[in-house]
């Protein structure tokens, strides 16, 4: 017996000791393939899951379920007082990848932040044209080029940034994934070599999981960086499982043949939350959808029928039937995690006999206007055809006849920003940075009108007030500015703001540790697997 | 023989410069500029477009950009996917094995199903098996696939758990890439389980794409047998006593033989397009789903030489059908 | 059927062919059984507002996904449940016959009308007609079908309209090859060169003369293409590029439900068990027309 119970207590710590050695793995049901490695000129959720937040690190880093900004490959740094001139002391000893394909010689360096940037910035630049119908996108998109006077070497681990006027924003746009810090010493080999191509496709950085092998469309492998500057993460291997459907990714976390999975249906979450084997984490989504109204087009350009319009919309059902609990109903252009969100606000009350009233006092009857939806499902709205659906039901119930139209999706987009586009066009918007400039400028600035303001709104007291908050840097002082512009933006309706969704991140329950972040991101170095 | 080959090529090129053409121009009549569609939700600088368009040649005339693009493709270059920035045929060439090996997987179910159960349903004519067989069939090559795919995941790998839900093999495995078909690489690499995973993982999808060529093959081949039954020579030798297996075996089923043949070749055309659903339906990383990917994402280039690859590979696969129906049997070669 | 090659059939009494049509096909109980189930289908079409429940898009917005009776439902009025915005799927299946068959009607009958065309012409001149308009056939077959239609659709947009085109468009080269061949073997047929003698134009020799000696196999294919049509419309539905919501369209149906395949299976199934009932009675009549037109077999 006593022989018997000695056997067990050894088996049971062989078998512990043996479990020690095994790799600890991760697989991440992915939701899209990356177009490649380089988070420079990518722009998809999907690109950057794969390459800047695996791969790569950047001056400045968002924290772990935040969007405060704290230190990154940059220890510290100093804004002058003019907030022209930001000055980046960088972390020393921090060690590049290496791999079959790079032995790195030295540690990073300012030369490799100056070229990280000026790859995007100067068309002079060998490496701004390195792939066939490169376009930096963020970097242009952030408006980089405007605010960048120079980027100047001080010494080996100091960089200095001069900007043509102060921008409160930058600090928050060197932490976003286009900002990545590249190897300047890798990116003189391939040149060297020829083979400039291979800098999207066999990716070297200094994050924390090195690039193993990707198998087009199906498996990306990393493995972790064992010299990683915050020192080795938990798990030993990171595996991308590529799975298009939302339905298939949930079958297959179900079955355990992945261990965390992105973006499940809203209709999986109910079954997914009641297995017993899963945990499913969710969060308020740093987006918005709404419907946006041409307000220069009859009789959309009366602020009143704007308001029945909307009015006579049932929003609650809408949030109920398509986001299926995913999402709440949305009063303000910004979700409420935001800073500066104004729960003053009141929103538009759902009343069709009030609605059919003020139509009739505007002296509007028998409106026939189109109503578009977006062909593709968006982390702001799921299912903009069945939205619109049910919005056609429900202004049938005033007399407003809605003719649904959609188009391609890069069709669509480019129909509905032209200034004389007709009726009511759904879109939305995911914050990039968490900064609210990027919701209110971005999307109803007069100078987006034709870009992205697909009201073709420009209010002169919503613009200064969006633009001064712009200009200075002190957060009660932009919050009051960005208050202002709310409560015009509520008076005058130029957009019916449907809902801010929720996002949804079910996994395993032995996946440890893992954080949901407002931007949409996926990031695996703070998480453990038990077994 | 040979003069019947050369016929048949001669009558291929001008087919194929009309395929290249239409997969040139149909490309070019999609609405959605490409240009736009690579760009993020900020959108591209009027500049910077300018600058794309000219480098991508769409600034110029179309007959010139036509020529380059069959200039290009005579030299082996069919282009950089705009998505992904890489050659299209090294593209295409990485996932290419994975629908062949699904297609031949699928075919190799459908002929060891289809045949017995044809030559069977001929021989019983009327009998049950035969109706039963018949109606199976008949069902199967009504069946919408993509339907009948999700349910075959809901109650095989959902309800059962007895399959794999979706990929090529179990992420554990990892062996370098030789030859691009998992079962053969798995084996190259010494990892007998590995092919058991990947032949796990194959199953479901297989039958699915495999459902109407199956139906198809036992519906011709229990009508080419009752055809040949029929035939006086089979009579004969029936009438002479032989022993009804010997007849059937050697008489009649070399002779039905053909149509059969002919009928899997004509499969092939209908494989790809089955393909598209299945790839898609489990999450398959093949041509189909590349294909239907690249045309959501405006791959103006991958769409166009995707198309050009895939008619150009139907065409000789049915020139080998040709050739080898003209073998099997000479009377064709003199019409 | 054309044995006697002197007396085109149409002149040999068409009530006498139907009736010996009829004996073959009846032999067939499949096609009997299918003829039947297409019947009531057309019946239902007809009849939709009639038999339907409910208008196809009136949505019920308290009953969202809500059960068949039979399934654990609480309302029984829902006979096949409701769907993703609370529609009764009964009633939308029933109007959606409509949609399915005025599919397959305009596919066949424009493939048939086109394909019939090219045909005769290739297969009447020979020469150089023969050979661009078969090439260009050759050039579509070398396609696979569903790739075609999809790139087609995506050329002039999604919707139903622009989908039964495509699909016209990739099913009529079989016709025009099927009706090529006919014609080969037929022109040198006495008849056809006496009408030539009798003076008869291209015009008359092509449709009046020849064709009606086709019918057969045209007929079979038609069938065929019609189920194809059903099936290829459906596919394109599936992939986001055929009928747009809330058009009751069955593969639009399934496609914008197939999230709820495993919450809410109903809504899945029903359409697609709609396509595969439909689908399967017309390929048996398609079964049974063969047997009962094609000469051949009937011997056996």
């Amino acid at each position: 017996m006593k022989l018997m119970r000695t056997l067990l207590t050894a088996t049971a710590l062989v078998a512990v000791m043996g479990g020690s050695v095994y790799a600890k793995q991760l697989v991440f049901c992915s939701e899209a393939s990356p177009a490649h490695f380089d988070p420079g000129p990518t722009a998809g959720g999907n690109d950057f899951d794969a390459s800047s937040r695996t791969i790569y690190d950047r001056l400045v880093e968002f924290e772990h379920g935040g969007t405060a900004v704290t230190p990154g490959l940059a220890e510290k740094w100093e804004v002058s007082a003019d907030g022209l001139e930001y000055t980046f002391h960088l972390r020393p000893g921090v060690k590049f990848h290496t791999t079959s394909y790079f032995t790195p010689t030295r540690d990073l360096n300012a030369d490799d932040v100056i070229f990280s940037f000026e790859r995007q910035w100067k068309s002079d630049n060998p490496w701004y044209q390195y792939l066939e119908g490169l376009s930096w996108d963020y970097f242009q998109g952030m408006d980089m080029p405007k605010f960048l006077k120079s980027i100047e070497k001080v010494d080996d681990l100091t960089v200095k940034m001069t900007l043509t006027e102060p921008n409160a924003p930058m600090i928050a746009n060197l932490g976003m994934d286009f900002s990545s810090i590249v190897s300047k010493e890798y990116a003189d080999q391939l040149a060297a070599s020829g083979n400039l191509a291979d800098f999207a496709n066999k990716p070297i950085g200094t994050g924390p999981f090195v690039f193993v092998d990707y198998q087009t469309d199906a498996v990306i492998r990393y493995q972790a960086f064992a010299d990683y500057w915050r020192g080795k993460v938990a798990i030993d291997d990171l595996i991308f499982a590529i799975t298009t459907d939302p339905a298939v990714r949930a079958q297959k976390l179900k079955a355990g043949e992945c261990d965390i999975m992105s973006y499940p249906a809203p209709a999986d979450i109910e079954g997914l939350k009641a297995d017993a084997n899963l945990n499913v984490m969710e969060q308020e989504g740093l987006n918005i959808g709404y419907m946006a109204y041409n307000t220069t087009i009859a009789p959309m350009d009366n602020v009143n029928v704007r308001k029945a319009l909307s009015t006579a919309i049932n929003k609650k059902a809408i949030v109920d039937a398509v986001y299926q609990g995913a999402g709440q109903v949305a009063k303000n252009l910004i979700p409420p995690t935001m800073w500066s969100y104004d729960d003053a606000i009141v929103d538009t009350a759902y009343d069709p006999e009030a609605a059919k009233k003020m139509l009739a006092d505007a002296g509007v009857s028998g409106l026939t206007l189109d109503l578009w939806a977006m062909p593709v499902s968006r982390p702001y709205n799921p299912n903009a055809q069945r939205v619109a659906e049910m919005i056609q039901a429900d202004w049938a119930a005033v007399g407003v006849t809605a003719n649904i139209v959609t188009y391609e999706w890069t069709e669509y987009r480019e129909r509905g920003k032209q200034k004389d586009r007709p009726g009511a066009f759904q879109i939305g918007w995911t914050g990039d940075n968490g900064d609210p400039d990027n919701f209110f400028a971005t999307l109803f600035s007069c100078s987006a009108i034709g870009v992205s303001n697909y009201s073709s709104w420009c209010n002169q007291d919503f613009e200064t007030a969006i633009q001064d908050a712009k200009k200075v840097s002190d957060q009660a002082e932009r919050t009051k500015l960005y208050t202002r512009a709310q409560e015009i933006f509520k008076a005058e309706e130029p957009a019916m703001t449907i809902a801010h969704s929720k996002v949804f991140m079910p996994m395993n329950k032995r996946v440890q540790g893992y954080t949901m972040d407002p931007l949409g991101i996926h990031r695996f170095d703070n998480v453990d697997v038990t077994e | 023989m040979l003069r019947f080959i050369l016929q048949k090529l001669a009558l291929i090129v001008p087919t194929i410069i009309g395929i290249t053409i239409a997969s040139f121009a149909f490309i070019r009549l999609l609405p959605g500029d490409p240009i736009l569609a690579m760009a993020g939700q900020h959108g591209v600088t009027p500049e910077r477009y300018e600058i794309l368009k000219e480098q991508f040649g769409f600034n110029l005339p179309i007959w010139q950009q036509y020529f380059n693009y069959v200039g290009g493709i005579l030299q082996g270059n069919f282009g950089i996917s705009l998505a992904t920035k890489r050659p299209v045929i090294a593209e295409f060439m990485t996932l290419f094995p994975a629908t062949v090996e699904l297609a031949l997987f699928a075919m190799l179910i459908a002929v060891i199903l289809g045949i017995p159960a044809g030559i069977f349903a001929a021989i019983k004519r009327g009998s049950w098996f035969d109706q039963v067989t018949m109606g199976v069939a008949l069902t199967g090559y009504s069946m919408p696939i993509f339907w009948w795919g999700l349910l075959l995941i809901i109650f095989f790998s959902g309800y059962l758990g007895w399959t794999p839900v979706s990929g090529r093999i179990a992420l554990n495995f990892f062996f370098p890439r030789v030859t691009g078909f998992m079962l053969i690489d798995s084996l190259l690499a010494g990892k007998p389980d590995g092919f058991v995973s990947a032949l796990r993982h194959l199953i479901l999808p297989a039958i699915v794409l495999g459902t109407i060529p199956l139906a198809v093959i036992a519906r011709q081949t229990r009508s080419a047998m009752l055809e040949v039954l029929g035939e006086d020579y089979v009579r004969t030798a029936r009438a002479k006593g032989l022993e009804p297996r010997r007849v059937v075996g050697v008489h009649a089923f070399r002779n039905a033989l053909i149509p059969v043949v002919t009928t899997i070749g004509l499969q092939v055309g209908l494989l790809m397009a089955g393909a598209i659903l299945t790839e898609t339906i489990f999450s398959w990383p093949g041509i189909g789903k590349w294909m239907i990917d690249s045309i959501g994402k405006r791959d103006y280039v991958s769409v166009q030489s995707g198309l050009l690859l895939i008619a150009l590979i139907v065409m000789a696969v049915n020139l080998v059908v040709d050739i080898l129906y003209a073998v099997i049997n000479p009377r064709i070669r003199v019409q | 059927m054309s044995t006697d090659a002197a007396t085109p059939t149409v002149a040999a009494g068409p009530l006498a062919g139907l009736r010996e049509f009829w004996y073959y096909f009846s032999m067939n109980k499949g096609a009997v059984l299918g003829l039947a189930v297409f019947v009531l289908l057309i019946l239902v079409a007809i009849f939709a507002p009639v038999l339907a429940p409910f208008p196809p898009d009136q949505q019920f917005r308290e009953f969202i996904r809500m059960a068949p009776p039979w399934a654990g439902g609480t309302q029984p009025q829902f006979l096949l449940g409701t769907d993703e915005v609370g529609r009764d799927i009964l009633s939308r299946l029933i109007h959606g016959s409509r949609y399915s068959l005025f599919i397959g009607f305009f596919v066949v009958s424009g493939a048939l009308l086109v394909g019939v065309t090219l045909g005769l012409l290739a297969g009447y001149f020979r020469g150089w007609v023969d050979a661009l308009i078969m090439r260009v056939m050759d050039i579509i077959l070398a396609f696979p079908s569903l790739l075609l239609a999809l790139v087609l659709v995506a050329i002039l947009g999604p919707g139903l309209f622009n989908a039964m085109l495509a699909i016209a468009l990739v099913l009529q080269p079989h016709f025009a090859r099927l009706t090529r061949a006919a014609v080969l073997s037929e022109k040198s047929r006495e008849y056809v060169t006496s009408a030539k003698v009798a003076g008869a134009g291209h015009l008359r020799l092509m449709f009046i003369t020849i064709l009606p000696n086709c019918l057969g196999p045209l007929i079979v294919q038609a069938t065929l293409s019609f189920s194809n049509a059903i099936l290829e419309a459906a596919a394109l539905g599936f992939l986001g590029m055929g009928a747009q919501p809330p058009t009751p369209e069955w593969g639009t149906m399934l496609a914008r439900a197939r999230e709820f395949i495993t919450s809410a299976w109903w809504i899945v199934t029903m359409p697609g068990l709609a396509i595969l009932i439909t689908v399967l009675a017309i390929n048996l009549i398609g079964d049974g027309l063969r047997d009962a037109l094609d000469p051949k077999l009937k011997r056996s």
